[in-house]
């Protein structure tokens, strides 16, 4: 048992930097190096591509994340968690034993734990989505159903002395408190233990998007300035059996730590900071603190948790249509005023069309395409990019969007300029339950001899 | 006297679903206080009304002098089905920012 467990983040995201998680392998001295690579839609993409090649469907850079840490953290003892499995963590054990084995790695024990997919229980989700639909109605579009895993599965293939732990869908918390929560042999059914699970899951939820809280995502010219951002490090937490969290990251990386880059990643993407719901326990941040203990050292304390839910959190992805959307600048006196004649020539050309589209915009970026009318009556910006979007059920149509802009050159107002256009299926998610009962982990364990 | 809220504060935001939270934290307690009382969620919900289509809940988290605002139905149906250029509505922080609140001199 290790009595200050140190743990750091390798990725925040599927499309994360790779150098800071090669810094923390080779010099942050780690017993745990977590990969968190699963957005809400990212599962459902990857399901399309399994759907195509039955040998993939984990994250595309699986190979190149570890093949930049594998070899230290194999050297440093750090054991590696991650969720890049994605819709296909048996298919992503098998090409880390590959790299393992190119690699001239040996004794190297790699573990899936698959579970997640619920697809075929659809009669037993909760009749209603979270926003009050009924759930059935997104079957038959149904590309990927995937209840949110806690600890367990990880546990079970820690006890099984796995080095490297690929799940799929696993709540982001889970993946880093699994292990606090195996070495410091905490109790999640036991209410003594409530404030070091809640530590934990607050440690986690800080930890989990990486370099959000070593000031990633935060700067603000002259309001709040970040050293060295090009060279922002992720973070690392030391965590003690008592439930103690320090938030820290390696003294040669860009970015800091501090009160402000913690407070704003406590609550990142919460809602009610009382009841932080995960799979594992619901955890409570509203009296959680911080203190400055040192340079890019914050000390966490306050949180505690109550029992977990009941249920499970299922994200069901959906074919939704085709996006189509189609861009075009204009600059210059009279810029703006161009730009929205353009608009409305497009819109009303869709408009004659014979073929649906839903939720049809005209965006004017540079002035009103983020936050609708907001900060209209500001003067008028030197150039103006127009952006014509919308959805069909085919992506024949949804291109007919971007055809439209296209034809601004040669039929529309003066002086328009970088016409660029796409399609895109959209792949939509709602979110049910589902009774935790319904759902089982299954851990799969290969070795590099 | 008024004055942009992003003088008096700091802001993240984040999404689930089509619900949008943004945490907001006063750069000191003086600021804390100020905001306590002129940035409530009905401020921010009539302010924002042409975004967002449901309801505004202020959480107040006074020992990180700090609010978590959220915005129901903020995300044009959702970060994945959105024809909006910012589907997870990340830059919303800075329109919470935007707001102009009276401070006494």
């Amino acid at each position: 048992m290790t009595d200050h467990l140190t743990i750091g983040t390798g990725a925040g995201f599927a499309g994360d930097r790779i150098d800071p998680a090669t810094a923390l392998a080779d010099q942050a001295d780690l017993d745990y190096l977590v990969f968190e690579c699963l957005a809400e839609r990212t599962i459902a993409n990857a399901q399309r591509r399994k759907m195509d090649d039955p040998s993939t469907g984990y994250t595309p850079l699986l190979s190149r994340r570890m093949e930049a840490v594998l070899p230290s953290c194999v050297e440093n003892n750090t054991r590696i968690i991650t969720n890049m499995g994605a819709a296909n963590p048996e298919a992503a054990r098998k090409r880390v034993i590959d790299i393992a084995t190119e690699l001239g790695i040996s004794d190297l024990s790699v573990a899936s734990v698959a579970g997640s997919a619920v697809r075929d229980r659809f009669d037993h989700f909760e009749e209603q989505t979270f926003s009050g639909e009924s759930t059935t109605q997104y079957q038959e579009n149904c590309v990927s159903a995937n209840a949110y895993l806690g600890v367990q599965g990880i546990l079970d293939a820690l006890n099984d002395d796995a080095d490297v732990i690929i799940t799929g869908r696993v709540a982001d918390p889970s993946l880093f408190l699994a292990p606090m929560v195996y070495e410091h042999g905490w109790d999640l059914t036991n209410p003594t233990d409530a404030d070091q699970i809640g530590q934990g899951i607050a440690c986690a939820h800080l930890l989990e998007c990486a370099g959000q809280v070593t000031g990633g995502y935060f700067a603000d010219p002259d309001y709040k300035d970040v050293p060295n951002l090009e060279t922002l490090g992720f973070p690392i937490a030391e965590v003690t059996v008592d439930g103690d969290v320090t938030i820290m990251k390696l003294p040669n990386s860009g970015g800091k730590v501090t009160l402000r880059t913690c407070k704003e990643q406590i609550l990142y993407e919460v809602h009610d900071p009382s009841a932080y719901l995960t799979p594992d326990a619901i955890a409570d941040f509203s009296n959680v603190s911080f203190e400055q203990v040192g340079t890019d050292q914050v000390q966490v304390s306050g949180a505690t948790a109550d029992p977990k839910p009941e249920t499970l959190k299922v994200n069901i992805g959906y074919e939704d249509g085709v996006l189509g959307e189609g861009q075009i600048s204009y600059a210059g006196p009279n810029a703006e005023q161009r730009a929205r004649l353009a608009g409305d020539t497009v819109r009303k050309r869709l408009v004659a069309r014979d073929f649906p589209i839903d939720d049809l915009r005209v965006d004017i970026m540079g002035v009103d395409s983020l936050h609708e009318g907001r900060g209209r009556d500001q003067s008028s910006p030197y150039e103006v990019r127009l952006r014509v979007a919308g959805k069909c059920e085919t992506s024949t149509n949804a291109a007919e969007i971007g055809r439209e802009v296209q034809t601004l050159y040669t039929n529309g107002p003066a002086g328009g300029g970088g016409v660029t256009m796409r399609t895109k299926p959209v792949l939509g998610i709602v979110s049910t339950l589902i009774d935790r009962n319904h759902v089982h982990h299954d851990v799969c364990i290969e070795e590099v001899k | 006297m008024g004055i942009p809220v992003h003088e008096l504060a700091h802001a993240r935001a984040g999404d689930k679903g089509d619900t949008s939270n943004i945490g907001v934290f006063g750069y000191d307690d003086d600021s804390y206080q100020i905001l306590k009382k002129e940035l409530t969620a009905a401020r921010v919900e009539n302010e924002l009304e042409e975004i967002i289509e449901g309801s505004v809940t202020r959480y107040d988290l006074p020992q990180l002098n700090g609010f978590n605002f959220v915005l129901e139905g903020a995300l044009a149906g959702g970060v994945t089905t959105s024809v909006r250029v910012d589907t997870h509505g990340k830059s919303l922080s800075y329109a919470l920012l935007d707001i102009v609140v009276d401070v006494e001199k």
